[in-house]
């Protein structure tokens, strides 16, 4: 499997695209800026949030039972999923009790990370996503490059190709308000005619028992209002105590995913309406490992707002697909370990840590520390190759012998000197591909004070 | 207030190919009326070996460095990079008094001047358009300025040395703190991205009219200076420590 390092260098290849897609997201990062800047208390925001999410995480048992009592007390059907096969046959089995055939779905990190569509799909049922950046990469068979901003990688020229193919849209149309109105009328088929509509879930609260979904199209209702059957899913650490504690969290997450005050829609689920079901799955699948973790657990706190993608250098110039998982950039690079140590080995080292992705979390998750503590997990757990694990131990080892250090350093300066360019700027110089060495000095400082201390002082 | 005895650190790749920026930091120490020591038996601060995951084989390099510098009353080094992870990462030794006062007292050189010897005007000549690139760790992890991304009262160590110069003009970046690029072994590990977040940081210099390129560290410079030389483009990199020589005192 080629890491991120080597599809990062054929994202960059059209570098032209590159820097659109660069400027795209800077663009909402600084939205993101002013959206903040008009908050007065803005990091005093940060630091509750913060708060109420540990406090959420060091009592998780106790919430997630009160949870699902008031929730059962309203009429919910509350399932558990300890992972993502439970989760998908739940499901599935929900769907088939009610003969649906057709599936309605707004956005949810989640139900990709359980493989949810690909399950459905396979037992002969259609599932639409119905976000319109979901809906453009489910027509593409892609994953989502970016949490918030699903179709981010693509320009309107290929969305109108695409819809022309798909939609039969006018060949040539690229106007976004017309390809919007295009993909109204055909997802409103789909509401009109869905017999199950799932939803993700961004808070669950504690003391009501409801569910929150924050969208901006408004395809969360739409759903959930046309078809007789309603399933929220959501992971264990959606959970946030009491319904006051929204304000907190409404507050920071359209702010700093996209620089809206809030999202178009904030939508409480609370019970079904009669004659209707409404289902919530809880799933596990790993995090009540990664909350035993003393190092990994912060990361439970994340609202996927997305704004570590949005702000990361990184991520910018090399593309959501580039980190092949689902939920890409800083984030993505700390989460994806935990649930495959071997296959996402590179994604730790995706990172220059420039510890702008902490500084712009709402919930105050030190991401760079913990992309940094990944590293040393991935060397103690034995990932690296033997030959990286060599080098180290030798750079290790010379390192802290100064006689050893300022024989090396020499040795380094007199080759880089006295070799043939062709010899310093091989193939296997990676620095050289497309930097020059620095210029070798005559001597190095400590030569220079050996020398001159003596005389400069005082 | 008495004579400080500081102890001077500069980091391995300062030593082996940028003397010049050591030299500067130590003559601009002793002007300053400070007894500077460079204790000769130094080497790393061992982040290389640390940011690459291999913390353990880095902990003799750290206990060497330790060794070095544990009886100054205080430690300065041209390198913001450094002097964060001497704070933040030797947590991983046992916390001896010596541990502890090293970690306390190590300093980047512009803070030391700003927040220990509480001098802002260094009377510098330097009749060039500055662009500061604000290294990361400086920035974020001393905090020698404030970062964009936070909500707080806006300040930088490095522009207030600077502000002073004679004939300075400190350009306006469009972004003013964005990551170069180097990560250390980021560059080597990820060339393609490292070298493209290198040449946005230049053009943004570039396109602000900037002729010099300076910062707290030499690393992110050297990857610049990298960049530059092979594009044959018409600017300069020069640590701030070199600036901050250049003057009447």
């Amino acid at each position: 499997m080629k890491g991120h390092s080597y599809k990062a260098g054929i994202f960059l290849k059209d570098e032209s695209r590159a820097d659109w897609h660069d400027k795209t997201l800077w663009m909402v990062r600084q939205k993101r800026d002013k959206a903040a800047r008009s908050v007065a208390d803005w990091e005093d925001l940060r630091e509750r949030a913060s708060s109420i999410k540990e406090q959420v995480l060091s009592n998780l048992d106790f919430y997630l039972s009160e949870f699902e009592q008031r929730a059962v007390e309203n009429g919910v059907k509350v399932h558990r999923a300890s992972n993502a096969q439970e989760f998908n046959e739940i499901v599935y089995k929900i769907i088939t009790d009610n003969n649906a055939k057709l599936v309605v779905k707004s956005k949810s990190m989640l139900t990709e990370e359980c493989g949810l569509n690909p399950y459905l799909e396979q037992r002969g049922l259609e599932v639409v996503d119905t976000d319109l950046g979901e809906r453009i990469i489910q027509f593409r068979k892609e994953p989502p490059s970016h949490i918030v901003l699903p179709a981010i990688h693509l320009k309107k020229e290929e969305i109108g190709e695409l819809f022309h193919e798909k939609l039969n849209t006018p060949k040539g149309m690229s106007d976004p308000v017309l390809l919007t109105s295009a993909a109204r009328t055909h997802l409103r088929e789909k509401f009109l005619s869905a017999g199950v509509a799932i939803t993700g879930v961004n808070f669950a609260v504690a003391e009501t028992g409801s569910v929150v979904v924050c969208t901006n199209e408004g395809n969360a209702d739409m759903g959930v209002h046309a078809a007789p059957v309603q399933i929220h899913c959501m992971g264990i650490e959606k959970l946030v105590p009491q319904t006051r504690d929204l304000a907190v969290f409404t507050r920071l997450l359209a702010r700093n995913a996209t620089g809206q005050p809030i999202t178009a829609y904030t939508s409480h689920y609370r019970k079904p309406r009669p004659g209707g079901q409404m289902h919530i799955v809880i799933v596990d699948n790993g995090r009540s490992d990664r909350l035993k973790s003393e190092v990994h657990r912060s990361s439970l706190k994340c609202i996927r707002c997305g704004a570590c993608m949005n702000t990361c250098p990184v991520y910018r110039r090399s593309g959501g697909h580039s980190y092949g998982y689902l939920i890409p950039g800083p984030i993505g690079s700390i989460l994806a370990p935990s649930y495959n140590i071997k296959k996402h080995t590179d994604l730790p080292f995706a990172s220059s840590l420039c510890m702008s992705c902490s500084n712009v979390c709402p919930v105050k998750i030190e991401i760079h520390d913990q992309l940094y503590k990944w590293r040393q997990e991935l060397s103690e757990k034995g990932a690296f190759s033997p030959v990286k694990g060599l080098v180290l131990k030798i750079a290790g080892f010379i390192l802290s012998k100064s006689a050893l250090y300022d024989f090396s350093g020499k040795v380094a300066r007199v080759a880089l000197k006295g070799l043939p360019r062709r010899m310093v700027y091989s193939k296997i110089n990676v620095w050289g591909w497309e930097r020059e060495l620095p210029a070798v000095p005559q001597e190095s400082f400590k030569k220079w004070y050996s020398k001159n201390s003596g005389k400069n002082n005082l | 207030m008495d004579i400080l005895r500081i102890g001077l650190f500069i980091p391995c790749y300062i030593d082996q190919f940028y003397p010049q920026v050591g030299i500067a930091t130590f003559e601009l120490l002793q002007k300053l009326g400070i007894e500077v020591v460079y204790p000769e038996k130094q080497t790393c601060c061992g982040q290389p070996l640390a940011n690459s995951g291999a913390e353990k084989e880095a902990i003799p390099v750290y206990q060497n460095f330790v060794r070095n510098f544990c009886e100054f009353d205080y430690i300065v080094t041209p390198s913001g990079s450094c002097a964060y992870h001497v704070k933040e990462h030797y947590n991983i030794l046992e916390q001896t008094e010596q541990v502890k006062r090293v970690r306390a007292n190590i300093y980047e050189l512009c803070e030391f001047i700003t927040d220990i010897l509480k001098i802002d005007d260094l009377k510098i000549d330097f009749p060039y358009k500055v662009g500061i690139h604000q290294s990361c760790h400086g920035l974020r992890g001393l905090k020698l300025g404030s970062s964009s991304e936070l909500i707080t009262t806006r300040y930088s160590k490095v522009h207030r040395l600077l502000e002073k110069a004679n004939g300075i003009e400190i350009i306006t970046l469009d972004r003013e703190d964005e990551c170069c690029g180097f990560g250390g072994t980021f560059s080597i590990f990820e060339p393609h991205v490292s070298v493209k977040m290198g040449k946005a940081r230049i053009s943004d210099h570039e396109r602000n009219g900037a002729e010099i390129i300076t910062a707290t560290d030499m690393s992110c410079l050297m990857h610049l200076e990298g960049i530059i030389k092979r594009q044959n483009k018409n600017i300069k990199v020069v640590h701030i420590a070199e600036i901050l020589n250049n003057n009447r005192l």
